[in-house]
């Protein structure tokens, strides 16, 4: 189990006329090795429970456990934790503060007290992990385009050998190539490294497509929880909480309802073609 | 925690206080100052304290409130006090230990300070109480438009403490920000000596201060954009005018002055 | 109808220096641009990060001049930098940082900013202001600091700003790019409403395609060439085209594509879901 959260509920400023229950009794395991999404509005709660994971929030109440170890019990070394859950937050590339891109990634690693050989390879296979090759490494970070420093940012903190990567919204603001890009070389890191992958999005399309489990936050709590294809399955309660499926889903819907028989459970607009194929060859067989 | 101090943070409510034109309330309170300093007497002080209290009370502003805000002080306000009991020199002395002497002088000395920047504070807070900061910024253009005719650039002074007064809070938030994310890299603000703990404040400074060269770009992109090309030949949709309670509270301006003298 | 924009062979370079302040290399971000754009128009620039398309808008109000070639907007000549306080005036821009471009501490006194600037009456400042505020629906926002707002709400009130100075065109230079889908519907619903209702030009610069199907036209930029122009039928109707450049087009479209891929007689230039709908249940029936 990566990570274990029992029973979490976190306020802002309690006791003051700005209280704000931000996560209210969640409950929540991680696996090891799972590629999760978490969806929700803004103000749902995401970026606070995220920042539950390296315990750079403490709750107000309940626990956080990081591979079997509570976080906040006295004696737990925080740096060991903030090294085994590596957190990327929203446009990571504002952090970025060295002269050269190469220097940057070592700043975590260095933190840590690596040296020497074991820094160097860490530094370059995470550079090579988010596809920046050798010829970026000894730029400055801040001439490089909005998709590049990303990917600078995210080697930093990729460089600190994490077990589970999180990420919030790592495509915004991003094209769709970039976008794509990203998310290509995220699902190659979780199925090469084993890298458990929490991550934070605002388009169904691409959890649809990328992420394996799901989990949906509404108003501090969690609505949905589990395999991606089982949470889509939720259209109408989806839409309620203002979220809605995959636009693709709309247009299958919308063919079963005139009287097609075909399957509407799909993630994908490849996988939404093939089954409509299937659908229009058996009705020509039949006929 | 920089966001805990709230002395002097405006104070949104209606009183006549409130209600006053923001240039009576500066003048007002730099006469309430200047006569402050030449108050040297028991009745003085009391007078000053009964006006300031009759201004207090009119503002509506709670007593706790303002309070609360000299928590922030008290720090300050104790080591001056402390200051000035052993290094005023007397003849009266009570306590004679060599290199720490303590006489009547420094004692009354200390209280008078104490007292005088306690006034100070709570009257000049008092202005900031009562007057948000948009009112302030156009009081201060206002009141230094003559002084134009000399070179003082008026309207560039009161837009840059609009513009800080706008950022100053998305900066607060951005720093936090920072922070945290360094600290996800394994960042360590709190421990090592003084050296280390400023060298631990780079992967913050550098980060900080590019997003704020940036933003100044963008912001000056963006009034541009919208005809901004300075003062001049600028009009403003709320002008300000004085009223009838603005021309009360410079009666009992005038009073307070000619009381300050006379004690 | 009248041409606001006229853009002929318009080129743009930037320089790139050096250490020693020598020039290193010159990026040609405009590549001799042909646009023109009609009065009253609701057009979208597409193109990925680094195309051009945000040049292209920054030159309409004057924040960056032609290299060669000619610009005429609303009339004004661009094309060397001078007349561009007259064009400010008609043409307004909303940026893209919705904390980067509000300048009071308070929304009305920041709508009422553009107005001041012109050195117009208090009274009839107070007038636009308040109908400006109406129109973007913030109403009971007016006396509230900006910090207070969500994105969305931000880039409704710099919206408010602009309308302010009764502007016959305003162009929208990613504005949508970092706010969450809530926000982004808001804005786009803005200025749909403000073009329709007020007849004002919109120029939209954005990579989100969902986004583009509400003009009336799309521009299509890349490499800093005009690649595609028309309708969003039109535009999308070049699947490969557009995904060569690393944009999407819309999943309806592209599961037209797929199927025609197969073999399927179907309309390329289908775009709604109720049209594909429509089109693949003929398909079933004509079986």
């Amino acid at each position: 189990m990566a990570i274990k959260i029992k029973q979490l509920t976190h306020i802002y400023n309690e006791g003051t006329p700005f209280e704000k229950v931000a996560l209210h009794d969640v409950n929540l395991h991680i696996k090891d090795g799972s590629f999760l999404g978490i969806i929700g509005h803004t103000g749902s709660g995401k970026s606070t429970l995220i920042q539950m994971f390296n315990g750079l929030l403490k709750p107000t109440r309940g626990e956080v456990y990081v591979k079997g170890i509570n976080i906040h019990e006295d004696g737990v070394d925080k740096k060991h934790i903030r090294q085994s859950v590596g957190l990327v937050f929203q446009y990571p590339e504002y952090q970025l503060f060295e002269m050269t891109v190469y220097d940057d990634v070592a700043y975590g690693p260095k933190n840590l007290g690596l040296e020497g050989d074991a820094l160097k390879e860490r530094i370059e296979s995470s550079l090579k992990a988010v596809g920046l090759d050798e010829e970026f490494w000894q730029k400055s970070p801040f001439e490089l385009s909005g998709g590049q420093k990303r990917r600078v940012a995210i080697a930093g903190v990729l460089a600190m050998n994490p077990d589970i990567l999180i990420l919030d919204e790592p495509t915004a603001g991003l094209d769709p190539k970039g976008r794509e890009e990203l998310f290509s070389q995220l699902k190659e890191m979780h199925e090469t490294r084993h890298l458990t992958i929490v991550l934070i999005s605002h388009s169904m399309e691409d959890v649809a497509r990328y992420v394996e489990e799901l989990i949906v936050l509404y108003r501090g709590e969690i609505a949905f929880k589990g395999d991606t294809r089982e949470v889509f399955k939720h259209r109408e309660r989806l839409e309620e909480i203002g979220l809605g499926v995959p636009q693709i889903r709309h247009i299958m819907d919308a063919l079963k309802e005139k009287g097609m028989l075909v399957d509407t459970d799909v993630l994908t607009v490849e996988e939404a073609a093939s089954k409509l194929i299937a659908c229009l060859e058996k009705e020509v067989n039949n006929a | 925690m920089i966001r805990d101090i709230t002395i002097g943070q405006y104070y949104p409510i209606n009183s006549p206080v409130h209600k006053l034109d923001p240039r009576t309330k500066i003048l007002l309170t730099f006469a309430y100052i200047i006569a402050l300093f030449f108050v040297d007497t028991v009745w003085g002080y009391l007078g000053v304290f009964l006006a300031l209290a009759l201004a207090i009370k009119v503002s509506k502003v709670p007593v706790k409130y303002m309070l609360k805000g000299l928590k922030s002080i008290v720090v300050i306000l104790l080591f001056t006090v402390v200051l000035n009991v052993f290094f005023t020199t007397g003849e009266h002395t009570i306590v004679d230990w060599g290199f720490i002497r303590i006489t009547w002088e420094g004692i009354f000395f200390a209280l008078e300070m104490g007292t005088r920047l306690i006034l100070l504070i709570v009257g000049s807070s008092l202005l900031t109480l009562t007057t948000s900061p948009i009112q302030l910024t156009d009081g201060i253009e206002s009141l230094l438009m003559p002084f134009t005719k000399i070179h003082v650039p008026a309207h560039e002074i009161a837009m840059m403490m609009s513009i800080s007064l706008r950022f100053i809070p998305i900066l607060l938030e951005e720093t936090d920000k920072i922070m945290k994310a360094q600290t996800a890299r394994g960042a360590d603000f709190e421990s090592g000596n003084i050296m280390q703990r400023a060298k631990a404040m780079i992967p913050i400074m550098v980060p900080l201060f590019i997003s704020a060269f940036r933003r100044a770009e963008d912001l000056a992109m963006a009034m541009e954009a919208r005809c901004y090309q300075g003062g001049a030949g600028r009009t403003r949709m709320n002008k300000l005018e004085y009223h009838k309670g603005d021309f009360l509270a410079f009666g009992f301006g005038v009073l307070y002055i000619v009381m300050c003298i006379v004690l | 109808m009248k041409n606001i924009v006229e853009a002929k062979d318009l080129t743009f370079e930037y320089l790139i220096h050096d250490d020693q302040g020598k020039v290193e290399d010159t990026i040609i971000a405009l590549d001799h641009i042909n646009v023109t754009i009609k009065e009253g128009e609701f057009v979208a620039v597409l193109g990925h990060n680094g195309s051009g398309k945000s040049t292209f808008a920054k030159h309409l109000n004057g924040i960056l001049s032609p290299k060669s070639g000619m610009l005429w907007v609303n009339n004004i000549d661009l094309s060397n930098g001078e007349h561009i306080w007259e064009v400010r005036k008609d043409v307004g821009m909303v940026f893209q940082n919705p904390d980067n471009q509000i300048v009071a501490t308070i929304v009305e006194e920041d709508v009422a900013f553009g107005p001041e600037n012109l050195g117009v009456e208090p009274s009839e400042i107070r007038k636009r202001v308040d109908e400006a505020i109406h129109t973007v629906e913030m109403d009971d926002y007016k006396r509230v600091s900006p910090n207070q707002l969500s994105g969305g709400q931000k880039q409704r009130i710099a919206i408010a700003g602009v309308i302010a100075m009764q502007p016959k065109c305003i162009i929208f230079d990613e504005s949508t790019a970092m706010l969450d889908p809530i926000g982004r519907s808001q804005v786009m619903k803005t200025m749909q409403k403000l073009n329709k209702e007020q007849g004002i030009t919109i120029i939209h610069i954005t990579h989100y395609m969902q986004e583009a199907i509400l003009a009336d036209r799309i521009i299509v930029i890349d490499e800093g060439k005009v690649l595609l122009s028309g309708s969003p039928k039109e535009v999308f109707k070049n699947v490969e085209e557009i995904r060569r450049i690393g944009l999407d087009v819309p999943d309806s479209t592209y599961l037209i594509y797929l199927l025609r891929q197969k073999g399927y007689d179907l309309d390329p230039t289908l775009l709604t879901t109720k049209e594909v709908v429509d089109a693949i249940w003929q398909l079933k029936s004509n079986n």
